[in-house]
């Protein structure tokens, strides 16, 4: 029920601001995706400088007798929660299939819902990412969907028991920004579970936009994956996010000029 | 339930908050197109005072958008003032000793048919007093069944029921329900509803879980200005609102926010009394922290406050009140419960909204689509 | 005994087992999971499932993502 009701625990949330997501506690706001690093080592040296406590993986058949690097030991840590991902699945039953899967391989209920058919933008199936979490939370599962910038089909998931939902700011790997921007206050406003910015933040300067709007948390991988440095930008992700969420806390300071006091008080004159 | 929530929200120091709120708060607010409940409490604040034309700027432009130059327009009608509280203030109070009426089906109807004499009225709200035995759900569900004839969307206002009386309710043709928390300090509740069911802090502040779990449309809440601390109340229920907003967000909601005026039932005096301008700033305040919740006044409200704010925030009104059962044709001297300020008749209100640019609606559009078997 | 893993022929003797199959390839026990038919079989299970002729198997192992 994080930032449920923001005023109750104001005070206490600026000296213990921590993410609950199904009941587990996080102290870093910055969820980080595992794809396209350069070596699973520049990988473990990101995830470390970014100080995230959540990552994303990935499923893919395994081909036999070709030995394979095995990239868990990079990520399993006892401080970061693995986040499977069903990533490459079309529709619902799919979906749960690799769920299942997922739970085995990774030994966790939590899951990265995300059902994207359309492989241009890789966009979220709305109608198939809302059944599947259905089926999935009755299946005991923590589910994360990834979904589109949409209020009611967020509301709709948290009804169905998604633990967040994880609206897109941009197409995946687009790095465009808040995109959403509009659609992402809404639903950061009504939910009633934490917003976790998915998809095409590209600088530190969207993460912190995102968090600074309220977002609970970003999830950020190409910006981090692809640049000159990755550890360095997983570092500079870290402390966007981070400063967001100060600012969020803190209050943004009016950013309009138009309530300066006026000479004449034509509408409201009849109460003097 | 709601119950949970606010147990968590401190009364004194949100009292105490809302004084600190600065000139900075209050432009902060001002700014965003989306308001929390922090900014809530910086626009009713007494720093938010010099902004009051800015706000009302703002109040009407976000009510434009949204309601566009309309006020609905609704009557209601008490059809019983029997009642086993004492609430302190209330011209009900069931020891103010004075001849009970229920109004029986024949009188009901009568008093339906003495309404729509009055003017083109579709919007019903339907009240009584809270006497579970003698007029409870049956008693209501039969004003409602008598009512569809003549009237296009119902509303009651009665004591806080079960879910599954306020599910059946919605199966007579209503359309929502309205219900005043009074006052949201649950330490001095009992103080001013010391007997009845109406005593129950908990059950009344959870009766809106309730509607929401039932399914019903619309859900009105309220304040009753003149008990306690104003801001601090009304801050409270600006986290009911969006409590309810989120959990039940398929209902649409309407705020009340009533003013007790000094000596209006049998000598209470109002601990509190909130000044025009005060009122104007709450009600500019609550438009703009939520641009899409209903704002009502209803006669208690003096005519020339009433047709000034009808351009600025409020979107619902009623019009040539009777609360008193059988006022309007079978018992013209009955018990009010409190004494109507806008007196003016509907055609006077519906001449002077026109006369200030605004259509005053009599029925609403979207209750067509409010049917309990279509229900999710 | 032949049968698909991953859409490829694979072949094995008669009565051979999901473990077997796991100890033939080297599979680790962690990170990876497999499916029988699109039925998900669990680590504790391997030993017991018996692979009939033409089964469809998939076999999966965590690898980087978004």
């Amino acid at each position: 029920m994080d930032d449920v009701f923001s005023i109750v625990s104001f005070y206490f949330r600026k000296m213990n601001d921590k993410l609950i997501i199904a009941g587990k506690e996080f102290s870093s706001r910055l969820f980080l995706g595992t794809g396209k690093f350069s070596s699973n080592s520049v990988m473990e040296q990101a995830i470390t400088a970014s100080g995230t406590e959540m990552v994303t993986l990935a499923m893919k058949r395994v081909s036999l007798g070709n030995a394979e690097d095995d990239m868990l030991a990079h990520v399993a840590k006892p401080h970061i929660q693995l986040l499977p991902n069903t990533s490459g699945v079309r529709n619902a039953e799919e979906a749960v299939f690799a769920a299942k899967m997922a739970r085995e391989a990774f030994g966790t209920n939590w899951l990265k819902l995300e059902i994207h058919p359309d492989p241009r933008y890789l966009l979220p199936d709305p109608v198939e990412t809302l059944k599947a979490t259905e089926i999935l939370v009755k299946e005991g599962f923590v589910v994360l969907p990834y979904c589109q910038a949409d209020p009611v089909l967020c509301k709709r998931l948290a009804e169905a028991g998604a633990a967040t939902v994880m609206p897109l700011a941009a197409p995946i790997g687009s790095n465009r920004g808040l995109v959403t921007l509009d659609f992402l206050k809404a639903i950061i406003e009504e939910s009633s579970v934490p917003v976790v910015v998915d998809a095409g933040i590209g600088a530190p300067s969207h993460a912190a936009q995102a968090m600074e709007i309220g977002a609970s948390a970003v999830l950020v991988n190409t910006a981090i994956s692809v640049a000159a440095d990755p550890v360095a930008m997983a570092e500079a992700f870290k402390e966007a996010t981070a400063a967001g969420r100060k600012a969020y806390l803190a209050g943004l300071g009016a950013q309009s000029s138009d309530f300066s006091a006026v000479a004449s008080s034509p509408l409201t004159s009849f109460l003097n | 339930m709601f119950s949970d929530v606010i147990r968590n929200i401190s009364w004194e120091d949100t009292t105490k908050r809302i004084f600190e709120k600065t000139d900075a708060d209050v432009r902060r607010a001002l700014s965003k197109t989306r308001c929390d409940v922090e900014d809530f409490m910086a626009m009713i604040s007494p720093a938010a005072e010099p902004y009051l034309e800015q706000m009302a700027r703002l109040s009407q432009k976000y009510t434009r958008e949204r309601f566009g130059k309309t006020i609905n327009m609704f009557i209601p009608i008490y059809i019983t003032n029997s009642c086993t509280n004492s609430c302190v203030y209330c011209g009900f109070h069931v020891e103010n000793k004075y001849k009970r009426t229920i109004l029986t089906e024949e009188q009901i109807i009568r008093e339906y048919e003495a309404i729509k004499k009055i003017g083109p009225f579709e919007n019903l709200l339907i009240v009584t007093g809270e006497n579970p035995v003698k007029a409870g759900v049956d008693y209501i569900a039969k004003a409602l069944d008598l009512a569809k004839p003549y009237f296009n969307n119902l509303q009651i206002e009665v004591m806080p029921l079960k879910s599954e009386d306020y599910a059946l309710l919605r199966t007579h043709g209503l359309n929502g329900v309205i219900c005043f928390q009074e006052t949201y300090n649950e330490a001095n509740y009992k103080k001013y509803h010391p007997r009845g069911q109406k005593s129950i802090y908990e059950w009344r502040v959870n009766g809106f879980d309730r509607m929401g779990m039932a399914g019903v449309n619309k859900i009105g809440m309220g304040v009753l200005i003149g008990l306690e601390d104003w801001r601090t109340d009304v801050t409270m229920m600006a986290h009911h609102l969006r409590y309810l907003e989120k959990t039940y967000w398929r209902t649409q909601y309407s705020v009340n926010f009533p003013r007790m005026r000094p000596s209006e039932n049998g000598g209470f005096q109002p601990y509190v009394i909130m000044s025009d301008k005060e009122l104007a700033q709450l009600t500019f305040a609550m438009r703009i922290f939520d641009h899409d919740v209903d704002i009502s006044y209803s006669t208690r409200e003096p005519a020339f406050i009433r047709n000034n704010m009808a351009n600025l925030g409020v979107t619902t009104m009623s019009a040539q009140s009777k609360t008193d059962p059988g006022g309007y044709a079978c018992f013209p001297q009955n018990l009010e419960q409190f004494h109507v300020s806008d007196e003016r008749t509907a055609e006077e209100i519906e001449k002077a909204l026109r006369e200030i640019g605004l259509e005053p609606v009599w029925k609403n559009w979207d209750v067509a689509f409010d049917k309990p078997n279509m229900a999710i | 005994m032949r049968f698909k893993v991953n859409d490829e022929p694979v072949e094995l003797p008669e009565g051979s087992s999901i473990d077997d199959l796991a100890k033939a390839n080297n599979l680790p026990e962690k990170g990876v999971a497999i499916a029988v038919n699109n039925e998900m079989v669990p680590l504790s299970q391997w030993k017991g499932k018996v692979i009939a002729e033409g089964d469809d198997i998939i076999i999966i192992r965590a690898v980087c993502g978004g």
